[in-house]
């Protein structure tokens, strides 16, 4: 079975062939970097994301975050569920994790500077 | 208050940023950055999404993780920022007036000005799309800037039109915070979006994407309703009979992005009508001396990568007029020729030292072809292309050695391949 992926890594977006065996990836075609192989690789066991999302602080500011890795595509919106039920605290600083394994490993971490 | 400074910067954004700390390594420390928000950085602050960074840093950054990187540096050079401040007018002697509620009205004298805008979004009224004038109706850009940063939804139904990278990143953004997306239109055959964006923030939520549609007409009253969505022709006329219909509440536009060159224009700047930016030479030098451009309010980028290259180009050369004054300048010409639709620098200075890198843009999809700058018959450089699109931005680079001997207008053009 050959699946045509386009790739996220980068501005590039190179279109990746993909082809399986048994549940083995046995080829990769169309990547143009080794990130490429890697995510084509993943994507088509299975597919993960970074979220990116604003978690609202105490004083009403919009603070923005991300998961400092990603997690997997059809766990997206439990985990914005779970961005929406936070509130922060301040002071916060860039790199601050906000929630711990918020998902498969995952931080939630501040990505702002915050004043 | 002070009001001379060697260097002054109008804008505070990833462009405003760079260009400071890149004049202020080249040796000028006396520059003010004037900012019309409440903090420096610019779009990337609303930019939550990751994505930047790739090119210069190697790694896949927020937009608030890329300008901080810049934020700090500026602070650690101790640049002195005035931030919630609207500069008016400049003049082409390089006074600055500018407003804010601390202040009021007062005059800054510069040796040097670097223009860094920005862009802004095209509206609906650029777009003659009949129907009423109900609430719900935003540019893609304003309702990032509601959710973003307000906190607030802007609705709960979604049409988007145009498929530009802000319009793919809105789709995705308000589908995360709980919207139905319904459809993106795009009057043209293709995208203007990068294709990772079509990818993650269309494919991964099946949001359509209707290639060669347009909304015809919006409803409602007080609050859209709905839109009509019909199919386009090869003219972009809409065709009787292919009409949808959309119940929704919102609609968010994210049709191209203009410079924002009012002041370039008051000064008196030679602007090209083609990137709506202003004339400049590969140092970014405008047509009045001591005042440069660069970022979107030059050329409307893909990546602020590239913003961040050439405002530091920009930076440099500025640091360089204020320290050693006017230099002569031999100028040629760099004109678009066959299939480009623009390049930038439109000019350039033969008396300087360096390669030039050209930014241009091809006016269609093309495949397998071949893009060449050239003088008369001489070939500057050639380079093949598999695929080239009029949302990617392309590059060409000219080696000093290949310039030396140019005399006349240097034209960049792409050719099919067996055309």
């Amino acid at each position: 079975m050959t699946k045509t992926l386009t790739c996220i890594e980068c501005p590039i977006g190179c279109e990746i062939e993909v082809t399986l065996e048994n549940g083995k990836v046995v080829s990769v075609v169309g990547n143009s970097c080794p990130r490429g192989k890697i995510y084509a690789e993943a994507e088509v066991v299975c597919p993960k994301r970074v979220v990116t999302s604003t978690v609202r602080a105490e004083d009403g500011e919009m603070i923005p975050v991300k998961t400092d890795r990603p997690v997997r595509k059809d766990a997206i919106f439990e985990v914005m569920e779970k961005i929406n039920a936070t509130v922060c605290k301040k002071p916060v600083a860039l790199g601050d994790v906000l929630v711990a394994n918020i998902c498969d490993d995952a931080n939630l971490v501040v990505t702002g500077l915050i004043e | 208050m002070k009001t001379n400074y060697d260097l002054v910067i109008i804008g505070g954004g990833p462009a405003g940023l760079a260009a400071a700390i890149s004049a202020y390594d080249n040796g000028v420390k006396d520059i003010l950055i004037l900012e019309r928000e409440e903090k420096t950085g610019g779009i990337l602050n609303q930019c939550i999404h990751n994505g930047f960074g790739l090119t210069r840093f190697k790694e896949s950054l927020s937009g608030p993780e890329y300008a901080a990187r810049f934020i700090v540096g500026v602070r650690e050079r101790n640049i002195e920022v005035l931030t919630k401040t609207t500069v008016l007018s400049l003049s082409k002697d390089k006074k600055i007036t500018a407003i804010n509620t601390q202040d009021g009205i007062f005059t800054l004298q510069a040796k040097a000005v670097i223009l860094a805008m920005g862009c802004r979004e095209r509206s609906r009224g650029a777009l003659n799309i009949a129907g009423t004038r109900p609430a719900g109706i935003y540019s893609a850009g304003t309702a990032q800037k509601y959710v973003n940063i307000k906190g607030y939804m802007p609705g709960k139904r979604v049409v988007i039109l145009g498929s530009g990278d802000i319009g793919l990143i809105m789709a995705r953004r308000m589908t995360l915070e709980g919207a139905k997306v319904l459809a993106v239109c795009e009057i043209m055959p293709y995208s203007s979006g990068l294709k990772r964006n079509i990818a993650q923030c269309l494919d991964d939520f099946n949001i359509p994407l209707y290639l060669n549609h347009t909304i015809t007409k919006i409803e409602g009253d007080k609050r859209v309703t709905g839109v009509v969505v019909s199919k386009v022709d090869e003219n972009k006329k809409p065709i009787a009979g292919t009409e949808m219909h959309f119940d929704c509440d919102t609609v968010l536009f994210s049709v191209g992005l203009i410079p924002e060159n009012e002041l370039t224009k008051g000064a008196g700047i030679e602007l090209s009508h083609r990137t709506r930016g202003a004339v400049v030479s590969q140092t970014r030098e405008t047509s009045e001396e001591g005042i440069f451009a660069c970022g979107n309010v030059l050329q409307v980028h893909d990546l602020v990568d590239f913003v961040s290259e050439e405002a530091e180009m920009a930076g440099m050369y500025a640091a360089k007029y204020i320290l050693d004054g006017k230099q002569t300048q031999n100028y040629v010409n760099v004109i678009n020729g066959k299939n480009v639709s623009y390049v930038c620098p439109q000019r350039i200075d033969k008396n300087l030292d360096g390669n030039v890198k050209l930014f241009f843009r091809v006016t269609n999809t093309f495949k397998d072809c071949t893009i060449t700058a050239k003088c008369g018959d001489k070939i500057l450089m050639q380079k093949k292309k598999k695929i080239a699109v009029p949302g990617e931005m392309e590059t060409l680079m000219l080696l000093k050695t290949k310039l030396l001997d140019v005399e006349g207008d240097i034209e960049v053009s792409l050719e099919v391949q067996n055309d």
